[in-house]
């Protein structure tokens, strides 16, 4: 009885501090990935008018294509965060439906901008044609880069929900990738005002 | 056993409420700045509501009230006393941000401002 009372206390408060600690950390690390992503941008808002033959983000801005990628992300943060409620009240398959959703949703985004990325590659507008293009590839795809390591994270999350269920482990896993894949669609706010509405005006 | 409810550790607790605010607003903020440069950017429409100067600023206005969304609505960022270890960071990088945002262009801008004068 005692021993039973004293695990159950030890497991009530080092169990709390530990998780709410790795959350912190999972959360620096977030913050200093902003910090790369506001050097991406200012090198973006420095190089932007060093186009060659003056080919930038206006010459083949495509709007509606931009809001098309843009709700694909917004949704995706909405059925992740689906996912999680879903997850406090144990409920493995509605997760994992949930989970699904949020990986058709992000692949959308990843095929709408990989596919912007072979367009201008094609039409001979690469990274490495000028300063403005290659600012361009640079911020675009390494958001885009983090929007597929997140989709890769998802898939192993889907395999460790059917080996292990819903426990303490996969929980804080699945709240980490919840704070990354939230940060994603905030990084996402930027890029498509700062890069596309704005730069191309 | 049951275990502590794991949503009080994360850095706020998520609710169906505050997703579905967060989805409208971001959904409202979003349209309203594709609205702005979809006039904008209509060659035919040649009665613009903000020269482009304003039009920046008010985007970027758009986009940080989003940011202000999200990060309330889906991140739960919040000043309690576990939020607030979360919430300094961030403010700190929101700085450090704006910092080397800002600083750049604001040279870049000087740069280009002397080199013409």
């Amino acid at each position: 009885m005692t021993a039973h009372a004293i695990t159950k206390n030890e497991h009530h408060e080092e169990h709390h501090d530990a998780d709410s600690t790795s959350v912190l950390g999972f959360w620096i690390y977030i913050m200093s990935d902003c910090v790369l992503f506001s050097c991406l941008f200012a090198t973006f808002a420095v190089l932007h008018a060093n186009t060659y033959n003056g080919f930038g983000v206006h010459n083949f801005l495509d709007l509606p294509y931009i809001l098309a990628e843009t709700l694909f992300l917004l949704a995706s943060s909405f059925t992740y965060g689906m996912a999680i409620l879903n997850v406090y009240k144990k409920r493995r398959p509605k997760v994992i439906t949930w989970l699904v959703i949020t990986i058709i949703l992000g692949l959308s985004f990843v095929g709408l901008e990989v596919n912007e990325f072979l367009h201008l590659m094609a039409i001979g507008h690469g990274p490495q044609t000028s300063g403005a293009m290659s600012a361009f590839f640079t911020l675009v795809a390494t958001h885009g880069l983090h929007v597929s390591i997140g989709l890769f994270w998802m898939i192993i999350m889907i395999v460790q929900l059917c080996k292990f269920n819903i426990n303490s482990a996969v929980t804080r896993r699945l709240t980490y990738l919840g704070l990354f894949w939230a940060f994603l669609d905030i990084v996402w706010i930027f890029v498509y005002t700062v890069v596309y509405l704005i730069g191309g005006m | 056993m049951t275990t502590e409810p794991t949503h009080k550790l994360t850095s706020g607790i998520k609710t169906l409420r505050a997703y579905i605010i967060g989805l409208v607003l971001a959904l409202l903020l979003t349209f309203i700045s594709f609205g702005l440069a979809w006039m904008h950017v209509d060659k035919m429409n040649h009665a613009h509501l903000f020269s482009p100067g304003a039009l920046m600023f008010v985007l970027m206005i758009f986009a940080l009230i989003q940011l202000f969304v999200q990060v309330v609505c889906f991140l739960r960022l919040n000043g309690s006393k576990e939020g607030r270890w979360e919430l300094m960071p961030f403010l700190f990088v929101l700085f450090v941000a704006f910092i080397i945002a800002g600083g750049s262009i604001w040279i870049m801008w000087s740069l280009n401002y002397n080199m013409m004068h």
